[in-house]
Protein backbone atom coordinates (compact mmCIF):
# COMPACT_ATOMS: atom_id res chain seq x y z
CA UNK A 1 0.00 0.00 0.00
CA UNK A 2 1.34 3.33 -0.68
CA UNK A 3 1.96 6.05 2.28
CA UNK A 4 -0.71 8.23 0.61
CA UNK A 5 -2.96 5.32 1.11
CA UNK A 6 -2.43 4.41 4.50
CA UNK A 7 -2.02 8.31 5.62
CA UNK A 8 -5.73 8.09 4.10
CA UNK A 9 -6.95 5.50 5.83
CA UNK A 10 -5.44 6.89 8.92
CA UNK A 11 -7.06 9.83 8.66
CA UNK A 12 -10.67 8.17 8.38
CA UNK A 13 -10.10 6.23 11.24
CA UNK A 14 -9.00 8.30 13.71
CA UNK A 15 -11.77 10.46 12.53
CA UNK A 16 -14.22 7.39 13.20
CA UNK A 17 -12.83 7.68 16.85
CA UNK A 18 -13.60 11.25 17.70
CA UNK A 19 -17.00 10.22 16.06
CA UNK A 20 -16.92 7.23 18.60
CA UNK A 21 -15.90 9.47 21.45
CA UNK A 22 -18.53 12.36 20.40
CA UNK A 23 -22.22 9.56 19.33
CA UNK A 24 -21.01 8.14 22.62
CA UNK A 25 -20.96 11.36 24.67
CA UNK A 26 -23.65 12.66 23.33
CA UNK A 27 -25.84 9.46 23.84
CA UNK A 28 -24.28 9.13 27.46
CA UNK A 29 -24.33 5.29 26.29
CA UNK A 30 -22.75 2.93 24.02
CA UNK A 31 -19.36 1.05 23.38
CA UNK A 32 -16.29 2.71 22.76
CA UNK A 33 -14.03 0.23 23.99
CA UNK A 34 -14.65 -2.30 21.38
CA UNK A 35 -15.35 0.29 18.52
CA UNK A 36 -12.38 1.51 18.98
CA UNK A 37 -10.66 -1.60 18.65
CA UNK A 38 -12.44 -2.59 15.47
CA UNK A 39 -12.43 0.58 13.81
CA UNK A 40 -9.38 0.11 11.39
CA UNK A 41 -10.52 -3.36 10.55
CA UNK A 42 -14.14 -1.86 9.16
CA UNK A 43 -12.03 1.24 7.77
CA UNK A 44 -10.21 -1.05 5.59
CA UNK A 45 -13.69 -2.85 5.08
CA UNK A 46 -15.19 -0.23 3.52
CA UNK A 47 -12.67 2.08 1.85
CA UNK A 48 -10.93 -0.56 0.22
CA UNK A 49 -12.27 -3.88 0.60
CA UNK A 50 -15.75 -4.75 -0.25
CA UNK A 51 -17.41 -3.90 -3.23
CA UNK A 52 -20.74 -1.66 -2.04
CA UNK A 53 -22.02 1.59 -3.22
CA UNK A 54 -23.09 3.97 -0.11
CA UNK A 55 -25.46 5.27 -3.00
CA UNK A 56 -26.93 1.71 -3.46
CA UNK A 57 -26.90 0.62 -0.25
CA UNK A 58 -29.26 -2.36 -1.07
CA UNK A 59 -27.86 -3.62 -4.31
CA UNK A 60 -28.28 -7.64 -4.97
CA UNK A 61 -24.77 -7.91 -6.01
CA UNK A 62 -23.03 -6.10 -3.48
CA UNK A 63 -20.62 -7.71 -0.72
CA UNK A 64 -22.02 -8.17 2.80
CA UNK A 65 -20.94 -6.96 5.96
CA UNK A 66 -22.03 -8.42 9.54
CA UNK A 67 -21.25 -6.76 12.72
CA UNK A 68 -21.60 -9.66 14.83
CA UNK A 69 -20.19 -8.03 18.17
CA UNK A 70 -23.11 -5.70 17.31
CA UNK A 71 -22.57 -3.82 20.32
CA UNK A 72 -19.30 -2.01 18.44
CA UNK A 73 -22.33 0.15 16.23
CA UNK A 74 -20.61 3.40 17.24
CA UNK A 75 -17.56 1.74 15.01
CA UNK A 76 -19.34 0.85 12.33
CA UNK A 77 -21.83 3.33 12.42
CA UNK A 78 -18.96 6.05 12.03
CA UNK A 79 -17.80 4.38 9.07
CA UNK A 80 -21.05 3.99 7.17
CA UNK A 81 -21.80 7.95 8.00
CA UNK A 82 -18.10 8.52 6.85
CA UNK A 83 -18.70 6.85 3.68
CA UNK A 84 -22.05 8.55 3.03
CA UNK A 85 -24.50 6.07 3.62
CA UNK A 86 -26.27 9.00 5.78
CA UNK A 87 -25.30 12.24 7.29
CA UNK A 88 -22.65 12.16 9.89
CA UNK A 89 -24.49 14.79 11.91
CA UNK A 90 -27.08 11.61 12.54
CA UNK A 91 -24.18 9.95 14.75
CA UNK A 92 -24.49 12.30 18.09
CA UNK A 93 -28.05 11.22 18.17
CA UNK A 94 -27.12 7.51 18.76
CA UNK A 95 -29.71 5.54 21.01
CA UNK A 96 -31.46 8.29 21.34
CA UNK A 97 -35.57 8.54 21.13
CA UNK A 98 -36.55 8.39 17.46
CA UNK A 99 -33.12 7.97 16.23
CA UNK A 100 -32.34 5.37 13.43
CA UNK A 101 -28.94 4.64 15.04
CA UNK A 102 -30.25 1.83 17.65
CA UNK A 103 -28.08 0.47 20.27
CA UNK A 104 -27.26 -2.39 18.25
CA UNK A 105 -27.45 -2.69 14.51
CA UNK A 106 -30.77 -2.92 12.68
CA UNK A 107 -30.77 -3.75 9.20
CA UNK A 108 -34.13 -2.52 8.53
CA UNK A 109 -34.01 1.36 10.12
CA UNK A 110 -29.89 2.33 9.10
CA UNK A 111 -28.81 2.84 5.69
CA UNK A 112 -25.86 0.43 5.20
CA UNK A 113 -26.69 -2.59 7.63
CA UNK A 114 -26.88 -5.59 6.24
CA UNK A 115 -28.27 -7.49 9.20
CA UNK A 116 -29.64 -6.92 12.11
CA UNK A 117 -27.18 -8.27 15.47
CA UNK A 118 -26.65 -7.32 19.32
CA UNK A 119 -26.85 -10.69 20.80
CA UNK A 120 -23.71 -12.51 20.61
CA UNK A 121 -22.73 -15.38 17.86
CA UNK A 122 -25.77 -14.92 15.82
CA UNK A 123 -24.53 -12.53 13.46
CA UNK A 124 -21.69 -14.98 12.57
CA UNK A 125 -24.28 -17.68 12.00
CA UNK A 126 -25.93 -15.01 9.62
CA UNK A 127 -23.50 -14.54 7.93
CA UNK A 128 -22.76 -18.28 6.75
CA UNK A 129 -25.80 -18.47 5.91
CA UNK A 130 -25.42 -15.64 3.69
CA UNK A 131 -22.17 -16.86 2.51
CA UNK A 132 -24.21 -19.88 1.52
CA UNK A 133 -26.79 -18.26 -0.37
CA UNK A 134 -24.48 -16.35 -2.12
CA UNK A 135 -22.27 -18.98 -3.12
CA UNK A 136 -24.18 -22.41 -3.31
CA UNK A 137 -28.23 -21.18 -4.65
CA UNK A 138 -27.66 -18.29 -6.32
CA UNK A 139 -24.20 -18.42 -7.44
CA UNK A 140 -23.34 -15.15 -7.09
CA UNK A 141 -19.93 -13.54 -6.67
CA UNK A 142 -20.40 -11.95 -3.48
CA UNK A 143 -18.25 -11.89 -0.59
CA UNK A 144 -19.79 -11.77 3.15
CA UNK A 145 -17.30 -10.51 5.95
CA UNK A 146 -18.48 -10.46 9.85
CA UNK A 147 -16.43 -9.43 12.79
CA UNK A 148 -16.24 -10.84 15.82
CA UNK A 149 -15.08 -10.45 19.49
CA UNK A 150 -13.21 -12.75 21.09
CA UNK A 151 -15.30 -12.63 24.15
CA UNK A 152 -18.01 -13.71 21.91
CA UNK A 153 -15.79 -16.79 20.87
CA UNK A 154 -17.53 -18.42 24.07
CA UNK A 155 -20.94 -18.34 22.56
CA UNK A 156 -21.89 -22.02 21.15
CA UNK A 157 -23.24 -20.84 18.11
CA UNK A 158 -19.98 -19.22 17.02
CA UNK A 159 -18.81 -23.05 16.83
CA UNK A 160 -21.80 -24.12 15.30
CA UNK A 161 -21.70 -21.63 12.34
CA UNK A 162 -17.98 -22.51 12.16
CA UNK A 163 -18.34 -25.91 11.27
CA UNK A 164 -21.40 -24.93 8.72
CA UNK A 165 -18.60 -22.66 7.05
CA UNK A 166 -16.50 -25.31 6.61
CA UNK A 167 -18.83 -27.89 5.56
CA UNK A 168 -20.26 -25.84 2.99
CA UNK A 169 -16.78 -25.13 1.81
CA UNK A 170 -17.80 -21.34 2.27
CA UNK A 171 -14.67 -19.63 1.04
CA UNK A 172 -16.87 -16.53 0.35
CA UNK A 173 -16.68 -15.97 3.71
CA UNK A 174 -14.34 -14.20 5.84
CA UNK A 175 -14.27 -13.17 9.15
CA UNK A 176 -12.26 -11.19 11.46
CA UNK A 177 -11.73 -11.53 15.62
CA UNK A 178 -10.78 -8.48 17.15
CA UNK A 179 -8.90 -9.99 20.00
CA UNK A 180 -8.39 -7.20 22.55
CA UNK A 181 -8.18 -9.61 25.47
CA UNK A 182 -10.67 -7.93 27.38
CA UNK A 183 -14.35 -8.22 27.92
CA UNK A 184 -17.26 -6.99 30.34
CA UNK A 185 -16.18 -9.00 33.07
CA UNK A 186 -12.50 -8.92 32.88
CA UNK A 187 -9.14 -10.70 30.69
CA UNK A 188 -10.49 -13.08 28.27
CA UNK A 189 -7.98 -15.23 29.81
CA UNK A 190 -9.62 -14.66 33.37
CA UNK A 191 -13.21 -15.02 32.36
CA UNK A 192 -13.31 -17.72 29.37
CA UNK A 193 -10.17 -18.68 27.58
CA UNK A 194 -10.36 -19.13 23.67
CA UNK A 195 -6.61 -19.88 23.13
CA UNK A 196 -5.18 -20.91 20.95
CA UNK A 197 -8.04 -19.16 18.84
CA UNK A 198 -5.55 -19.79 15.60
CA UNK A 199 -5.54 -23.61 16.42
CA UNK A 200 -9.39 -23.82 16.90
CA UNK A 201 -10.36 -22.28 13.98
CA UNK A 202 -7.68 -24.59 12.10
CA UNK A 203 -8.46 -27.59 13.57
CA UNK A 204 -12.41 -25.96 12.13
CA UNK A 205 -11.29 -25.84 8.52
CA UNK A 206 -10.36 -22.41 8.64
CA UNK A 207 -7.30 -20.48 6.71
CA UNK A 208 -6.40 -18.88 9.25
CA UNK A 209 -4.22 -15.37 9.69
CA UNK A 210 -2.79 -13.49 12.48
CA UNK A 211 -2.35 -10.00 12.51
CA UNK A 212 -1.84 -6.61 14.63
CA UNK A 213 -5.42 -5.23 13.72
CA UNK A 214 -4.00 -1.56 13.51
CA UNK A 215 -1.85 -1.71 11.00
CA UNK A 216 -3.14 -1.19 7.78
CA UNK A 217 -0.21 -3.34 6.17
CA UNK A 218 -1.25 -6.21 7.91
CA UNK A 219 -4.65 -5.89 7.12
CA UNK A 220 -4.37 -5.52 3.20
CA UNK A 221 -2.07 -8.73 3.42
CA UNK A 222 -4.84 -10.66 5.59
CA UNK A 223 -7.73 -10.05 3.18
CA UNK A 224 -4.62 -10.64 0.27
CA UNK A 225 -4.63 -14.43 1.82
CA UNK A 226 -8.22 -14.30 2.22
CA UNK A 227 -8.40 -14.04 -1.89
CA UNK A 228 -5.61 -15.86 -2.45
CA UNK A 229 -7.44 -19.05 -0.68
CA UNK A 230 -10.87 -17.97 -3.37
CA UNK A 231 -11.62 -21.63 -4.91
CA UNK A 232 -9.69 -23.74 -2.22
CA UNK A 233 -13.08 -24.36 -0.15
CA UNK A 234 -11.86 -22.86 3.20
CA UNK A 235 -13.25 -20.27 4.79
CA UNK A 236 -10.95 -17.46 5.94
CA UNK A 237 -10.47 -16.10 9.71
CA UNK A 238 -8.27 -12.80 10.59
CA UNK A 239 -7.49 -12.99 14.19
CA UNK A 240 -6.53 -9.24 14.62
CA UNK A 241 -5.00 -8.59 18.12
CA UNK A 242 -5.65 -5.66 19.22
CA UNK A 243 -5.99 -2.60 22.03
CA UNK A 244 -9.59 -2.17 23.35
CA UNK A 245 -10.13 1.75 23.22
CA UNK A 246 -6.96 2.49 21.09
CA UNK A 247 -6.23 6.04 20.63
CA UNK A 248 -7.56 7.19 23.59
CA UNK A 249 -5.24 7.22 26.40
CA UNK A 250 -7.32 6.86 29.58
CA UNK A 251 -9.66 4.26 27.80
CA UNK A 252 -6.88 1.82 26.57
CA UNK A 253 -6.88 -1.65 27.55
CA UNK A 254 -9.14 -0.70 30.28
CA UNK A 255 -11.97 -3.64 30.62
CA UNK A 256 -14.20 -0.73 32.14
CA UNK A 257 -14.85 0.98 28.83
CA UNK A 258 -16.21 -1.74 27.23
CA UNK A 259 -19.82 -0.23 27.34
CA UNK A 260 -19.19 3.42 29.20
CA UNK A 261 -19.99 6.95 27.75
CA UNK A 262 -17.52 9.85 28.52
CA UNK A 263 -18.55 12.44 30.37
CA UNK A 264 -17.59 16.31 29.50
CA UNK A 265 -14.49 16.09 30.71
CA UNK A 266 -13.31 12.63 29.50
CA UNK A 267 -14.78 14.06 25.93
CA UNK A 268 -12.80 16.94 25.68
CA UNK A 269 -9.60 15.33 26.78
CA UNK A 270 -10.69 12.17 24.47
CA UNK A 271 -10.51 14.38 21.48
CA UNK A 272 -7.80 16.53 22.47
CA UNK A 273 -6.05 13.49 21.77
CA UNK A 274 -7.06 12.39 18.96
CA UNK A 275 -6.83 16.11 17.29
CA UNK A 276 -3.16 15.98 17.98
CA UNK A 277 -3.28 12.34 16.75
CA UNK A 278 -4.63 13.81 13.47
CA UNK A 279 -2.05 16.48 13.35
CA UNK A 280 0.91 14.02 13.61
CA UNK A 281 -0.62 12.14 10.53
CA UNK A 282 -0.80 15.11 8.52
CA UNK A 283 2.30 15.84 9.90
CA UNK A 284 4.02 12.61 8.79
CA UNK B 1 -68.44 -43.96 10.33
CA UNK B 2 -66.24 -45.10 7.33
CA UNK B 3 -62.48 -45.79 8.40
CA UNK B 4 -60.96 -42.28 7.21
CA UNK B 5 -57.86 -41.84 5.66
CA UNK B 6 -54.94 -40.62 8.38
CA UNK B 7 -52.17 -38.78 7.45
CA UNK B 8 -49.29 -37.43 9.25
CA UNK B 9 -49.41 -33.05 8.74
CA UNK B 10 -45.23 -33.57 9.04
CA UNK B 11 -46.13 -35.96 5.64
CA UNK B 12 -48.00 -33.08 4.30
CA UNK B 13 -45.52 -30.58 4.89
CA UNK B 14 -42.88 -33.05 3.00
CA UNK B 15 -45.07 -33.40 0.08
CA UNK B 16 -45.97 -29.62 -0.22
CA UNK B 17 -42.44 -28.56 0.20
CA UNK B 18 -41.49 -30.73 -2.99
CA UNK B 19 -44.34 -29.02 -4.83
CA UNK B 20 -43.53 -25.28 -3.66
CA UNK B 21 -39.32 -26.25 -4.61
CA UNK B 22 -41.29 -26.79 -8.27
CA UNK B 23 -42.55 -23.38 -8.51
CA UNK B 24 -40.54 -21.34 -6.25
CA UNK B 25 -36.65 -21.51 -7.02
CA UNK B 26 -36.25 -19.45 -4.21
CA UNK B 27 -36.87 -22.04 -1.61
CA UNK B 28 -34.11 -23.31 0.45
CA UNK B 29 -34.82 -25.95 3.00
CA UNK B 30 -33.03 -26.19 6.02
CA UNK B 31 -32.60 -29.04 8.74
CA UNK B 32 -31.06 -30.03 11.45
CA UNK B 33 -30.29 -34.18 10.66
CA UNK B 34 -33.74 -34.79 10.99
CA UNK B 35 -34.48 -34.89 7.71
CA UNK B 36 -36.51 -38.42 7.77
CA UNK B 37 -38.30 -37.26 10.54
CA UNK B 38 -38.96 -33.99 9.83
CA UNK B 39 -39.94 -35.03 6.21
CA UNK B 40 -38.05 -32.66 4.48
CA UNK B 41 -35.99 -35.36 3.05
CA UNK B 42 -38.64 -35.22 0.47
CA UNK B 43 -37.48 -31.97 -0.54
CA UNK B 44 -34.22 -33.03 -0.71
CA UNK B 45 -34.27 -36.28 -2.98
CA UNK B 46 -35.57 -33.75 -5.44
CA UNK B 47 -34.07 -30.53 -4.82
CA UNK B 48 -30.77 -32.08 -3.20
CA UNK B 49 -28.84 -28.86 -3.92
CA UNK B 50 -31.54 -26.43 -1.83
CA UNK B 51 -31.55 -28.82 1.15
CA UNK B 52 -28.86 -28.07 3.94
CA UNK B 53 -28.08 -30.14 6.90
CA UNK B 54 -26.75 -27.89 9.87
CA UNK B 55 -26.02 -31.54 11.59
CA UNK B 56 -27.74 -30.98 15.36
CA UNK B 57 -26.83 -27.38 15.67
CA UNK B 58 -30.67 -26.27 16.06
CA UNK B 59 -29.49 -22.55 16.41
CA UNK B 60 -27.55 -22.73 13.43
CA UNK B 61 -30.87 -23.83 11.32
CA UNK B 62 -32.51 -20.57 12.71
CA UNK B 63 -29.48 -18.16 11.94
CA UNK B 64 -28.63 -19.66 9.04
CA UNK B 65 -32.27 -19.58 7.53
CA UNK B 66 -32.25 -15.40 8.83
CA UNK B 67 -29.03 -15.41 6.46
CA UNK B 68 -30.77 -17.09 3.77
CA UNK B 69 -33.93 -15.16 3.87
CA UNK B 70 -31.47 -11.67 4.05
CA UNK B 71 -30.27 -12.48 0.39
CA UNK B 72 -33.51 -12.63 -0.78
CA UNK B 73 -34.66 -16.63 -0.65
CA UNK B 74 -37.24 -18.18 1.19
CA UNK B 75 -36.13 -20.73 3.58
CA UNK B 76 -38.05 -23.51 5.45
CA UNK B 77 -36.48 -23.88 8.50
CA UNK B 78 -37.03 -27.45 10.39
CA UNK B 79 -36.67 -29.63 13.36
CA UNK B 80 -38.82 -30.57 16.01
CA UNK B 81 -40.73 -28.09 17.77
CA UNK B 82 -39.17 -28.62 20.82
CA UNK B 83 -35.61 -27.41 19.11
CA UNK B 84 -37.28 -24.91 16.99
CA UNK B 85 -39.09 -23.05 19.31
CA UNK B 86 -38.16 -23.78 22.66
CA UNK B 87 -33.84 -24.50 22.00
CA UNK B 88 -33.73 -21.75 19.14
CA UNK B 89 -35.88 -19.34 20.60
CA UNK B 90 -33.43 -16.28 20.99
CA UNK B 91 -32.33 -16.96 17.98
CA UNK B 92 -35.30 -16.71 16.12
CA UNK B 93 -36.47 -13.77 17.89
CA UNK B 94 -33.62 -11.55 17.27
CA UNK B 95 -32.33 -12.73 14.07
CA UNK B 96 -35.36 -13.62 12.31
CA UNK B 97 -38.34 -12.01 14.45
CA UNK B 98 -36.85 -8.64 15.19
CA UNK B 99 -35.50 -7.79 11.41
CA UNK B 100 -39.02 -9.60 10.50
CA UNK B 101 -37.07 -11.95 7.98
CA UNK B 102 -38.93 -14.32 5.72
CA UNK B 103 -38.25 -17.33 7.37
CA UNK B 104 -41.19 -20.22 7.69
CA UNK B 105 -40.20 -22.27 10.75
CA UNK B 106 -41.79 -25.58 10.29
CA UNK B 107 -41.57 -27.73 13.11
CA UNK B 108 -42.75 -30.86 13.83
CA UNK B 109 -43.03 -33.39 16.61
CA UNK B 110 -44.95 -31.12 18.43
CA UNK B 111 -47.30 -31.50 21.29
CA UNK B 112 -47.74 -34.51 23.77
CA UNK B 113 -48.44 -36.92 20.62
CA UNK B 114 -45.17 -37.71 20.29
CA UNK B 115 -46.11 -39.87 22.56
CA UNK B 116 -42.83 -42.95 23.61
CA UNK B 117 -40.38 -40.42 23.45
CA UNK B 118 -41.35 -38.57 26.48
CA UNK B 119 -41.34 -34.79 28.18
CA UNK B 120 -38.00 -33.70 27.36
CA UNK B 121 -39.26 -34.51 23.18
CA UNK B 122 -43.08 -32.94 24.15
CA UNK B 123 -43.09 -29.42 23.11
CA UNK B 124 -46.33 -27.51 25.04
CA UNK B 125 -44.90 -24.40 24.77
CA UNK B 126 -43.88 -23.68 20.82
CA UNK B 127 -47.19 -21.73 20.03
CA UNK B 128 -46.63 -19.36 23.31
CA UNK B 129 -43.14 -18.49 23.00
CA UNK B 130 -43.44 -18.05 18.97
CA UNK B 131 -47.15 -15.70 19.36
CA UNK B 132 -45.14 -13.80 22.03
CA UNK B 133 -42.58 -12.53 18.73
CA UNK B 134 -43.98 -9.86 17.24
CA UNK B 135 -44.25 -9.72 13.68
CA UNK B 136 -44.73 -13.74 13.87
CA UNK B 137 -47.69 -15.79 12.03
CA UNK B 138 -48.33 -18.71 14.00
CA UNK B 139 -50.00 -21.76 12.79
CA UNK B 140 -51.41 -25.28 13.37
CA UNK B 141 -53.22 -27.29 11.00
CA UNK B 142 -55.64 -29.95 12.06
CA UNK B 143 -55.49 -32.60 8.60
CA UNK B 144 -52.80 -32.96 6.02
CA UNK B 145 -55.33 -30.40 3.61
CA UNK B 146 -54.97 -27.79 5.91
CA UNK B 147 -51.46 -28.66 6.37
CA UNK B 148 -50.46 -28.20 2.90
CA UNK B 149 -52.57 -25.28 2.11
CA UNK B 150 -50.83 -24.16 5.08
CA UNK B 151 -47.15 -24.21 3.84
CA UNK B 152 -48.32 -22.61 0.31
CA UNK B 153 -50.00 -20.11 2.42
CA UNK B 154 -46.74 -19.50 4.12
CA UNK B 155 -44.36 -19.07 0.84
CA UNK B 156 -46.85 -16.62 -0.42
CA UNK B 157 -46.40 -14.61 3.16
CA UNK B 158 -44.03 -11.57 3.61
CA UNK B 159 -42.45 -12.41 6.86
CA UNK B 160 -41.64 -14.86 9.41
CA UNK B 161 -43.93 -17.29 10.49
CA UNK B 162 -44.09 -20.65 12.77
CA UNK B 163 -46.33 -23.87 11.83
CA UNK B 164 -46.07 -27.08 14.11
CA UNK B 165 -47.13 -30.35 12.64
CA UNK B 166 -47.83 -33.28 13.91
CA UNK B 167 -45.73 -36.97 14.41
CA UNK B 168 -48.61 -39.21 14.24
CA UNK B 169 -51.11 -39.80 11.14
CA UNK B 170 -54.48 -38.28 11.82
CA UNK B 171 -57.91 -38.30 9.76
CA UNK B 172 -58.12 -36.27 7.31
CA UNK B 173 -61.49 -35.25 6.88
CA UNK B 174 -61.22 -31.87 4.74
CA UNK B 175 -62.16 -31.58 1.58
CA UNK B 176 -59.57 -31.08 -1.46
CA UNK B 177 -61.11 -27.68 -1.67
CA UNK B 178 -60.91 -26.47 1.61
CA UNK B 179 -60.32 -23.04 0.93
CA UNK B 180 -57.64 -21.65 4.01
CA UNK B 181 -56.06 -18.61 4.55
CA UNK B 182 -53.84 -16.76 6.72
CA UNK B 183 -55.41 -15.71 9.62
CA UNK B 184 -59.02 -17.10 9.28
CA UNK B 185 -60.95 -19.82 11.01
CA UNK B 186 -63.81 -22.00 9.58
CA UNK B 187 -66.92 -23.34 11.57
CA UNK B 188 -66.89 -26.90 10.83
CA UNK B 189 -70.38 -27.45 12.40
CA UNK B 190 -73.50 -24.94 12.86
CA UNK B 191 -74.91 -25.06 16.32
CA UNK B 192 -75.48 -22.26 19.51
CA UNK B 193 -75.41 -24.14 22.68
CA UNK B 194 -71.50 -23.88 23.22
CA UNK B 195 -68.86 -23.02 20.70
CA UNK B 196 -65.64 -26.02 20.83
CA UNK B 197 -62.74 -24.23 19.52
CA UNK B 198 -59.80 -26.06 18.66
CA UNK B 199 -56.79 -26.88 16.55
CA UNK B 200 -54.30 -29.51 15.63
CA UNK B 201 -54.99 -33.20 16.13
CA UNK B 202 -57.87 -31.73 18.70
CA UNK B 203 -60.41 -30.44 15.83
CA UNK B 204 -61.31 -34.21 14.88
CA UNK B 205 -61.57 -34.81 18.11
CA UNK B 206 -63.98 -31.89 18.66
CA UNK B 207 -65.85 -32.68 15.59
CA UNK B 208 -66.33 -36.28 16.61
CA UNK B 209 -67.26 -34.88 20.58
CA UNK B 210 -69.86 -32.83 18.55
CA UNK B 211 -71.30 -35.26 16.87
CA UNK B 212 -72.08 -37.23 20.50
CA UNK B 213 -73.45 -34.72 22.15
CA UNK B 214 -76.19 -33.55 19.29
CA UNK B 215 -77.38 -37.78 20.12
CA UNK B 216 -77.63 -36.53 23.63
CA UNK B 217 -79.26 -32.93 22.15
CA UNK B 218 -76.69 -30.67 22.42
CA UNK B 219 -75.73 -28.47 19.35
CA UNK B 220 -72.24 -27.14 19.52
CA UNK B 221 -71.00 -25.28 17.19
CA UNK B 222 -67.54 -26.61 16.00
CA UNK B 223 -64.24 -24.10 14.94
CA UNK B 224 -61.49 -24.78 13.85
CA UNK B 225 -58.45 -22.34 14.10
CA UNK B 226 -55.18 -22.99 11.80
CA UNK B 227 -54.17 -19.39 12.60
CA UNK B 228 -53.21 -18.46 16.16
CA UNK B 229 -51.98 -15.48 15.69
CA UNK B 230 -52.80 -13.36 14.16
CA UNK B 231 -56.10 -14.47 15.09
CA UNK B 232 -59.39 -14.68 13.55
CA UNK B 233 -61.43 -12.11 15.75
CA UNK B 234 -64.59 -11.85 13.86
CA UNK B 235 -65.28 -15.97 14.54
CA UNK B 236 -64.39 -15.80 18.25
CA UNK B 237 -66.96 -13.08 19.25
CA UNK B 238 -69.85 -14.56 16.99
CA UNK B 239 -69.38 -17.47 18.58
CA UNK B 240 -69.37 -16.02 21.92
CA UNK B 241 -72.04 -13.98 21.25
CA UNK B 242 -74.43 -16.60 19.63
CA UNK B 243 -73.07 -19.43 21.93
CA UNK B 244 -72.28 -17.88 25.48
CA UNK B 245 -69.80 -20.25 26.56
CA UNK B 246 -67.01 -21.51 24.90
CA UNK B 247 -64.71 -24.42 25.42
CA UNK B 248 -61.08 -24.43 23.87
CA UNK B 249 -59.18 -27.91 23.01
CA UNK B 250 -55.83 -27.85 22.14
CA UNK B 251 -52.80 -30.37 22.28
CA UNK B 252 -50.39 -27.39 24.09
CA UNK B 253 -49.98 -25.79 27.60
CA UNK B 254 -53.52 -23.94 28.47
CA UNK B 255 -50.92 -21.25 29.25
CA UNK B 256 -50.35 -19.41 26.05
CA UNK B 257 -51.78 -21.54 23.30
CA UNK B 258 -54.79 -21.14 21.64
CA UNK B 259 -57.30 -20.91 24.65
CA UNK B 260 -55.43 -17.77 25.82
CA UNK B 261 -55.48 -16.27 22.24
CA UNK B 262 -59.09 -16.77 22.38
CA UNK B 263 -59.37 -15.80 25.68
CA UNK B 264 -57.53 -12.41 25.24
CA UNK B 265 -60.38 -11.56 22.26
CA UNK B 266 -63.02 -12.20 24.62
CA UNK B 267 -61.81 -10.35 27.55
CA UNK B 268 -61.35 -6.95 25.01
CA UNK B 269 -64.51 -7.49 23.46
CA UNK B 270 -66.71 -10.00 24.76
CA UNK B 271 -66.62 -11.58 27.71
CA UNK B 272 -68.29 -15.18 28.25
CA UNK B 273 -67.44 -18.33 30.47
CA UNK B 274 -64.38 -20.08 28.74
CA UNK B 275 -63.35 -23.72 29.36
CA UNK B 276 -59.62 -24.89 28.39
CA UNK B 277 -58.72 -28.48 27.37
CA UNK B 278 -54.55 -28.85 27.09
CA UNK B 279 -52.20 -29.90 29.11
CA UNK B 280 -52.96 -28.11 32.29
CA UNK B 281 -49.21 -26.46 32.90
CA UNK B 282 -47.67 -29.94 33.76
CA UNK B 283 -44.83 -31.93 31.94
CA UNK B 284 -45.96 -34.86 29.88
CA UNK B 285 -44.37 -38.59 30.05
CA UNK B 286 -44.19 -41.74 27.44
CA UNK B 287 -46.46 -43.84 26.42
CA UNK B 288 -48.06 -44.75 23.27
CA UNK B 289 -49.99 -41.80 21.11
CA UNK B 290 -53.27 -42.46 22.23
CA UNK B 291 -53.13 -43.52 25.52
CA UNK B 292 -50.89 -40.38 26.19
CA UNK B 293 -53.35 -38.48 24.47
CA UNK B 294 -56.10 -39.83 26.47
CA UNK B 295 -54.44 -39.38 29.81
CA UNK B 296 -54.02 -36.01 29.02
CA UNK B 297 -57.52 -35.62 28.66
CA UNK B 298 -56.93 -34.68 24.99
CA UNK B 299 -60.14 -36.87 23.40
CA UNK B 300 -62.86 -36.44 21.94
CA UNK B 301 -65.19 -38.56 25.20
CA UNK B 302 -62.76 -35.60 27.86
CA UNK B 303 -64.66 -33.05 25.42
CA UNK B 304 -67.91 -34.59 25.77
CA UNK B 305 -67.38 -34.54 29.45
CA UNK B 306 -66.48 -30.73 29.57
CA UNK B 307 -69.38 -29.84 27.78
CA UNK B 308 -72.21 -31.05 29.74
CA UNK B 309 -70.67 -30.98 33.13
CA UNK B 310 -70.07 -26.78 32.10
CA UNK B 311 -73.44 -26.23 30.60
Amino acid sequence: MTPEKIRELKLFANRGRMNIIRATHAGNSGHPGGSLSSIDLMTYLYKVEMRVNPQDPKAEDRDRFVLSKGHCAPGLYSVLAQCGYFPEEDLVTLRQLGSHLQGHPNMNMTPGIDFSTGSLGQGFSAATGMANAAKNVLHRDINVYALLGDGELAEGLVWEAAEYAAQYRLDNLCIAVDINGLQIDGATKDVMNMEPIDAKFEAFGFNVVRINGHDFNEIEKAFTAFHDARGQGKPTAILMNTTKGKGVSFMENQAGWHGKAPNDEQFAQAMAELEEEEKKILAA
Amino acid sequence: MAEMKKIATRESYGNALKELGAVNEKVVVIDADLAGSTKTAVFRSAYPERHFNCGIAECNVMGTAAGMASMGLVPFASTFAMFAAGRAFEIVRNSIGYPHLNVKICATHGGISVGEDGASHQCCEDIALMCTIPGMTVMSPADDVEARKMVHAAAELEGPCYIRFGRAAVPVFHEENYDFKVGKGEVLKEGNDIAIIANGVMTYEAIQAAQQLEKEGINARVINIGTIKPIDREIVLAAAKECKKIITCEEHSVIGGLGAAVCEVLEEECAVPVRRIGVKDVFGHSGPMLEVMKDFGLCADNIVKQTKDFL
